[in-house]
């Protein structure tokens, strides 16, 4: 599913002034396949616009227009259940909204919402698949309480919870907050695998500039309810005058190109960590052949 | 989720603002009484308690509009002591019937009265909220408390939770929307089914905020141990109390209020005196 935003606009209380805008006329194309990452500051209307994208906020009256796929959110007939069962969205700390219990059934709660018709098996075997692919023991883990879990678990299954109906788009807001460097790891290789099956879209929007460079195709930068600019991570951490203005830093990758620029040494790459090893390792053959 | 402005503080600077809480407590009370004190259909009354909040509300600075927004939280239990009202007094003069229904003369009267007052009492209390912080409030009432000391009753934990609760209702607003987002996106539906549907559809939300609850509860009980709380024992007050002209100012007017209400009353029932 392709997703259109044009020209968003959003303003929250009752007064439209603009002090009160979260979003002051936000264009951008999320084209089907990407990973795309979205950096900004807090208040920048990140979190505003992503919860745009499933109906989560509504549209308010003219300020601009979404299109998710086939959704048209402009049609007053657009139903938005039927989107939310192919978009997923993972909040920030998504372990608080288990409630379930036991985890079979919190993961289950998705399906029976969006899959009202669908026979217990087929129910159990989905959240089987689901619990599986996060890396959980599902025969293990299935009757127990979701309040009696590590934090790291309670993660997985809350994030089970949200691809247990193989949604097209996965929508992530800070999903790595508050977990240890392993735990991070985990959880962008899970990304990744999930990317590689149904999953074919990949929002991400996070604070973390390494995360961003390291997995993302297509990066945008908000600021006051705006996209800054676009593009590539080469493309966007090569402002950094523009990124420092924001507040927001560079990439340990970009920031060393930087420096070793500094000092005449020029390596060229994507500010991913293998390709700037490469090309320093390049460099470096190169200058000693 | 956001239009509770019940219990909402305005914060500017006023003649209402710089009275003392205590006071603004009391005068709330007495301004309740003098509501109360409104004889039975005399509605001069209820007009010189109206007079009363709008006195107020200029004095205090505050937007008409978010005092009377105050009422909308409550507006159906209005309407519907106003219906019972119209529909189940029956006395008096007939005015309108149909079949089993019967309006009156004093159903209607009693109606327009309930309205008046529980209208007015909740337009007195807003002006204490919108003018007063949660903690001031918490304060005062301690202060108000205090005589029941004697009878061991815990005056201080118990402004003390109250300013606990009032302080984490933002917060818990917060925690709700954001919980019945999550839950939205995981398909779940709110809006349609009947009461029953719609009571259990909240259960996903209600556990995640009460465990959250009991999680912030920890945490704070932890914050306030790390600082050395130990309850009221030798606690001094950062913001101590003091009563000013304007406080007296403002208890002389409540008691003009009353005054005045007690007198439109006596004419009313006495009109011989004049």
């Amino acid at each position: 599913m392709r997703i259109e935003v044009k020209d968003l606009k959003h303003a929250y209380g009752e007064s439209k002034v603009l002090s009160n805008a979260a979003l002051n006329g936000v264009s951008l194309n999320i084209e089907e396949g990407e990973f795309f990452g979205i950096i900004g500051q807090t208040g920048s209307g990140k979190t505003t616009f992503v919860q745009h994208l499933n109906g989560l906020i509504k549209l308010q009256k003219d300020s601009g227009s979404i299109k998710v796929g086939e959704f048209d959110f402009a049609d007053k007939k657009c139903d938005f259940r039927a989107l939310r069962a192919k978009l997923g969205m993972v909040f920030q700390y998504p372990e608080y909204q288990l409630f379930a219990e036991t985890v079979k059934d919190d993961v289950a709660f998705g399906v029976k919402n969006f899959m009202p018709n669908i026979s217990e098996e087929q129910t159990e075997q989905m959240v089987k698949e689901a619990l599986t692919t996060v890396g959980l023991n599902y025969e293990k883990i299935k009757d127990k309480s979701p309040f009696e879990l590590s934090g790291g678990q309670k993660r997985r299954v809350a994030i089970a919870g949200v691809i247990v109906t193989k949604p097209e788009v996965l929508v992530l807001d800070e999903p790595v907050a508050g977990l240890d460097p392993q735990g991070k790891r985990d959880f962008i290789a899970l990304l990744h695998r999930l990317h590689k099956t149904f999953v074919k879209t990949i929002v991400l929007v996070s604070h973390d500039m390494d995360l961003v460079a390291e997995n993302c195709t297509r990066i945008a930068v908000f600021a006051h309810g705006n996209v800054l600019l676009q593009g590539t991570p080469k493309q966007v951490f090569a402002d950094e005058p523009m990124l420092k203005e924001l507040g927001l830093e560079l990439p340990v990758t970009a920031y060393l190109t930087k420096e070793l620029e500094k000092i005449g040494v020029n390596i060229d790459n994507d500010y991913t960590a293998q390709s700037f090893v490469d090309a320093l390792i390049n460099y470096y053959k190169g200058g000693k052949a | 989720m956001k239009d509770v402005t019940f219990g909402q503080y305005f914060p500017t600077k006023s003649f209402v603002h710089n009275m003392d809480a205590r006071v603004k407590i009391l005068a709330v009370i007495a301004y309740i009484v003098a509501v109360f004190l409104v004889q039975t259909y005399h509605f001069l009354g209820f007009l010189a308690c109206f007079a009363f909040v709008v006195i107020a509300t200029c004095a205090a600075r505050v937007p008409f509009g978010k005092v009377l927004r105050s009422i909308k939280g409550i507006l159906f239990f209005i309407v519907l002591s106003a219906i019972l009202q119209v529909f189940f007094n029956t006395d008096g003069k007939v005015v309108f019937e149909w079949q089993f229904i019967k309006i009156t003369e004093s159903g209607l009267l009693s109606a327009g009265f309930i309205i008046a007052r529980i209208t007015l009492i909740v337009l007195g209390a807003s002006i204490l909220t919108l003018t007063t912080s949660p903690v001031e409030i918490a304060d005062g009432l301690e202060s108000l408390l205090s005589p029941l000391k004697v009878i061991k009753f815990p005056v201080h934990e118990f402004a003390l939770i109250m300013s606990i609760a009032l302080r984490f209702i933002p917060t818990l607003l917060d925690e709700t929307d954001r919980i019945i987002k999550a839950q939205k996106a995981r398909g779940a539906d709110f809006e349609s089914g009947n009461l029953f549907k719609r009571a259990k559809a909240l259960i996903p939300v209600l556990i995640p905020l009460l465990i959250s609850s009991f999680r912030r509860a920890d945490e704070l009980a932890d914050a306030m141990d790390a600082r050395c709380y130990s309850g009221s024992k030798n606690r001094t007050k950062y913001k101590k109390m003091t009563l000013s002209w304007r406080d007296v100012l403002g208890l002389l007017i409540i008691a003009n209020l009353i005054a005045g209400v007690l007198l439109l009353n006596t004419i009313y029932l006495f009109p011989w005196v004049i």
